[in-house]
């Protein structure tokens, strides 16, 4: 089967819960994004892999508009989010981040108390009652696997926190604003080994209720946790498919080539 | 993002600084200056050069010369003077201001100095009760205008003005902050004052000089620094802070004032002990513009500040007049050593809470 046949087939089946279409975009003279069709699935991890410059995190962040903020950028194409197009007219970019959660590489916890950091979004978006924002904040925290470690301490500084519980207050952060789509930057790229491997298993239970996108530089980390991989290389997605396929069988040589260590 | 990098920094700092204790042996830089890398077999080898007083291997990291060279020494002892002068100027100036403005508190009485409410140097009263009154009035007064207006602009500086409007304006602030303090009064003199005028001849009480008009001075002279000392606060708080507030859904002015400028308030609270500092201290700007009367504070009525007794009176007083001149200074020392130390522990707060 073809990719476009994949595709068209996926979208109809609804499982395909976001993808780009024909998706360009440029930094000033730089060509970063090279006509882009990726599909996301719902509930499950697709990753989007490929060696440094080669596009994929821009790709990541074109899905909730935080490229929008970088100076001297055009984006044109289509980004569908549930049948809607992120970038039309209309679109609410405040909105659409709230559908559309995102965690970055290192962590970045606000330099407030823990329970502030959860209720920031719910707060922005205009939530102020008690009552809803400590519930939310001991739903996002148990999302998160954070609750049992941080419930005796919410009013504590979130900057007190260890690297590996900052980055899953980070994640429930995000989901405090009741996300569908998690988008996850080189989450665990400054993380160590065994952090990385608390914020892994985190992923495969997230994916029975958002469907998560994720930068990794590395390939094993990939190949563990994602259902599907995209690679990309110089700003082209080479590759999109099943995991356990691409790494077993690729289809392009550059995609085994570089699954293989032979560059990147 | 900063920290793992910061740490990385902290790593590596006992390297280098181990290499610069012996600069000499630059030739033999290939395999010592990699420092630390073997550092207990080279030291086992120098010291066994040391004992035995054999001859050291070409590339031994013992040069024979002194571990701290006599310029290292000499300039050790330089740092350490001037720092000393600093702390010299303080003591003395601490100790001269006490004793030279302590007898005649003793004299005159430190209530009826502190808080008596005539000052009549010819009737021999010296009570400078609205003088101090009139300082604190006037710096917050300053600080209270000044302090809302500056974080504004500080963020339009840092966040929100297109880059070549904000170097313009920030040349601007800069240069403000650099006018002679007489500038600055006649600036007051010639607009402030009559707008003022106009207002009080409204209401059927003009003077010359209003406590009004020394506070809006005050304001255009602090708000530089205030600006300036806010917006490096501002910008240097890390970009990752916006990103995550922009990727919650927040909107461009909710992620700055709900999380820049609170993860800013250490930087800012330090610009708002410079500009209370300059406030209470400034003496020429003022005397221009303030009426120099010496009667409990009103808005717009004269009033005279606590430096502008000095300069005014200084030339014709004489005895206790002179002390008490002394005295005044010493007060004016000892509020602005006051402000600074709680000023500075609210500061210190702040970054405790921002840095654990």
């Amino acid at each position: 089967m073809t990719m476009e046949a994949i595709r068209t087939e996926a979208v109809r089946a609804g499982d395909v819960r976001l993808y780009t279409e024909d998706l360009h975009l440029h930094y000033g003279d730089v060509h970063a994004l090279k006509g882009i069709n990726m599909e996301i699935r719902g509930h499950h991890v697709t990753a989007l892999i490929g060696p440094s410059g080669c596009g994929k995190s821009t790709c990541l962040k074109t899905l909730n508009r935080m490229n929008d903020v970088v100076p001297r950028v055009r984006i044109t194409g289509s980004v569908v989010l549930d049948g809607e197009d992120v970038y039309g007219k209309a679109v609410d970019v405040t909105v659409l981040r709230r559908k559309v959660g995102m965690v970055f590489q290192a962590p970045n916890p606000f330099p407030m108390s823990v329970y502030d950091n959860i209720a920031y979004g719910p707060r922005v978006h205009g939530i102020r009652r008690r009552i809803v924002l400590d519930e939310i904040v001991e739903r996002s925290l148990v999302g998160a696997a954070l609750w049992d470690e941080v419930k005796d301490r919410l009013k504590k500084p979130a900057l007190s926190l260890s690297g590996g519980q900052q980055q899953r207050l980070c994640i429930a952060r995000a989901l405090a604003t009741g996300p569908e789509v998690l988008l996850m930057d080189e989450p665990t790229s400054a993380l160590d080994p065994i952090s990385t491997l608390k914020i892994e298993e985190l992923m495969a239970q997230l994916k029975r209720d958002y469907s998560i996108v994720i930068v990794t530089h590395n390939m094993q980390q990939a190949a563990r946790i994602s259902d599907y991989t995209a690679f990309f290389l110089l700003g082209e997605l080479v590759e999109c498919d099943r995991t356990d396929r691409m790494f077993a069988s690729p289809r392009d040589r550059r995609t085994e080539d570089y699954i293989t260590g032979r560059f990147g | 993002m900063s920290r793992p990098r910061r740490k990385l920094h902290r790593n590596r700092a006992p390297g280098p600084a181990g290499r610069r204790a012996h600069p000499a042996p630059a030739s033999g830089g290939g395999t010592a200056g990699r420092g630390g890398v073997r550092p207990v077999a080279l030291a086992s080898q120098a010291a066994g050069a040391g004992r035995a007083g054999t001859k050291r291997p070409a590339n031994s990291i013992d040069t024979g010369r002194w571990a701290k060279p006599p310029v290292e020494l000499a300039m050790h002892g330089l740092f350490l003077l001037c720092g000393l002068l600093a702390v010299a100027a303080v003591l003395f100036m601490t100790v001269y201001m006490v004793a030279s403005g302590g007898p005649v508190i003793a004299k005159v009485g430190p209530g009826a100095f502190l808080f008596g409410r005539t000052w009549d140097p010819e009737k021999m009263r010296f009570g400078i009760l609205p003088m101090i009154l009139a300082s604190l009035a006037a710096t917050f007064g300053a600080i209270l205008i000044a302090l809302p207006t500056g974080i504004l602009a500080a963020v339009f500086l840092a966040k929100l003005a297109p880059p070549r409007v904000a170097a313009v304006l920030r040349a601007l602030v800069d240069l403000l902050a650099g006018i002679p303090s007489v500038v600055y009064g006649l600036l007051g003199a010639l607009l402030i004052m009559p707008l003022i005028f106009r207002l009080q001849t409204a209401l059927g009480l003009p003077t010359r000089g209003s406590l009004l008009a020394a506070i809006l001075l005050l304001v255009i002279m602090i708000l530089p620094t205030i600006i300036s000392v806010s917006e490096t606060a501002i910008r240097s708080v890390p970009a990752p802070y916006e990103d995550a507030a922009l990727a919650l859904g927040s909107t461009r002015l909710q992620s700055i004032f709900k999380v820049i400028v609170p993860a800013a308030r250490s930087g800012i609270a330090a610009g708002t002990v410079l500009g209370t500092g300059r406030a209470i201290g400034e003496a020429m700007a003022v005397i221009m513009v303030a009426g120099n009367a010496a009667i409990l504070p009103e808005l717009l009525k004269p009033v005279r500040l606590l430096t502008a007794s000095i300069p005014l009176e200084w030339a014709y007083s004489g005895g206790l007049h002179r002390d008490a001149l002394y005295g005044i200074g010493l007060t004016l020392f000892v509020f602005i050593m006051i402000i600074n130390i709680v000023l500075n522990r609210m500061l210190k707060k702040g970054g405790v809470s921002l840095d654990s």
